[in-house]
């Protein structure tokens, strides 16, 4: 009966990415006409793309959720590669849908306690001055940069979370001083064993060090950060995996909230796109939460590896110039 | 302290309180002004059906072209200059935008009480210092890119 709960789980989870797969294939040729179209005489109605917008972003917004990343590292590569928008508007709008995503998952995992508060704050403070810094660079950077780094960093994270061996509930002997002092610990109930969890980190300058990186990458990029927070907070500081992933997705509420707003000052956010990404991914994303706290730390594991390898690909090629 | 421990703190509630109502009335903003803007209720600053046209001599339609092409194109401000704009149907949608931007602030401004309450120093500081990153990242003061 597990076994078969457990089957049918990962065939909805390997479904999902497929329909979504073939979905934007066919919207790939679709646009790809259209632009050819808009060479010589004019485009689709101006209403086809808000709606297939608002669509696509709804099923990214319950996937992200699951698998603990922000609606933006998916959202970028997608629409970036296969809609007629701007890769300039679509970083705005990716930055501004990791966002929603993550305030519209953010009040269920604190009242939860999957989303640790103490375990948050002093990681977004490094991450989201980081993510200004980055956003400044990412406005001056040339797309296909963009893109081939951005695809390779995803494939190096999937790598990393593919191999790692223990992530579910990672060993954490003794946390370091700064955790300590900072009292960065807690406990959880795990449904999917019936247990108690008691958890606690260690490596906390490491990690921190780390989101330095990772904030300066969101902003650059344009994207959420889950893709880099789950794998720091999980396998380097030793945090649970379901305590790491619904405390980045509340980390990205506050990291992408500062790239944001370079962007919107910088007038890279157009209402067009980002309304109805925006209004899809929050809705997508309530749904996501009340799959997550149901959902086993495997099955999401394999969902993030299964999307980000999708998304890593998408964008690493089209960088090259292999996949236009 | 164990038990302590199981349940979410006092300021982690207070967080995801503000949090909620926040993102709500953030949503609903962007709903209905989404609704206005593509209704035509209010006349648009730049011509929804613009968007997806192709300008004469260009290959890529208005929504395709770099952001501060695009800008320049239709003149439109930077920074907080969308405020003189927010009469016009698609610079309406930015109050919503502005909310769910400007929400971690408003939770983390609340928060703040209970951490000085509880002599948390640490998180007292760590919230403060948040606020005034987030504060300068949407001051419009930093100028980003090369354009």
């Amino acid at each position: 009966m597990i076994r078969s709960r457990k089957f049918l789980k990962v065939l909805i989870a390997v479904l999902s990415i497929a329909v979504l797969f073939i979905s934007m294939s066919a919207f790939a040729s679709e646009t790809q006409e259209a632009v050819k179209e808009a060479a010589s005489t004019s485009t689709a109605p101006w209403w086809v793309w808000p709606l297939v917008l608002f669509i696509v972003t709804f099923i990214l917004g319950i996937l992200a959720v699951l698998g603990g990343v922000g609606g933006g590292v998916l959202f970028v590569p997608i629409v970036g590669g296969f809609f007629p928008f701007n890769i300039d508007f679509v970083r705005g709008a990716g930055l501004l849908v990791a966002l929603a995503g993550a305030l519209a998952a953010g009040p269920g995992l604190l009242k939860r306690n999957l989303a640790s508060l103490r375990l948050a704050l002093p990681v977004a403070l490094i991450a989201s001055a980081a993510a200004i810094v980055g956003a400044m660079i990412g406005l001056a950077l040339k797309p296909h940069v963009v893109n081939i780094l951005l695809g390779a960093t995803i494939l190096f994270i999937v790598t990393i979370m593919g191999t790692a061996k223990k992530s579910d509930f990672p060993k954490v002997p003794k946390p370091d001083n700064l955790s300590q002092s900072l009292q960065i610990m807690g406990i959880y109930r795990e449904e999917s064993i019936g247990k108690e969890v008691e958890w606690q980190v260690h490596r906390t300058p490491q990690g921190l060090a780390l989101f330095i990186i990772i904030g300066i990458m969101a902003g650059m990029f344009g994207l959420g950060a889950g893709w880099a927070n789950v794998p720091v907070l999980n396998l380097l500081m030793g945090a649970p995996l379901k305590i790491s992933v619904a405390t980045s997705k509340f980390l990205l509420s506050i990291t992408d909230t500062s790239a944001a707003w370079v962007y919107l000052n910088q007038g890279a956010v157009l209402p067009m796109i980002v309304v109805p990404s925006i209004v899809g991914i929050m809705l997508g994303s309530m749904v996501g939460v009340k799959i997550l706290a149901k959902a086993k730390p495997k099955a999401i594991k394999w969902m993030v590896i299964g999307l980000l390898v999708f998304a890593g690909l998408r964008a690493l090629l089209k960088g090259l110039g292999i996949w236009k | 302290m164990t038990e302590d421990r199981k349940k979410a703190s006092e300021e982690q509630l207070a967080y995801a309180a503000v949090l909620n109502k926040g993102m709500w009335i953030g949503l609903a903003l962007l709903i209905v002004t989404f609704i206005i803007y593509v209704s035509g209720i209010l006349p648009s600053y730049v011509p929804i059906q613009k968007l997806s046209e192709v300008p004469q001599g260009s290959m890529v339609p208005y929504w395709g072209m770099r952001a501060h092409e695009f800008n320049k194109e239709f003149n439109v401000p930077h920074g907080w200059g969308w405020l003189s704009l927010v009469n016009k149907g698609d610079y309406l949608n930015f109050v919503g935008i502005a909310m769910l931007g400007g929400l971690s602030m408003i939770c983390y401004v609340v928060i703040l009480p209970i951490l000085i309450r509880k002599k948390d120093n640490a998180y007292v500081v760590i919230a403060a210092l948040e606020v005034a990153v987030l504060l300068l990242a949407a001051s419009g003061i930093l100028k980003a890119g090369g354009h």
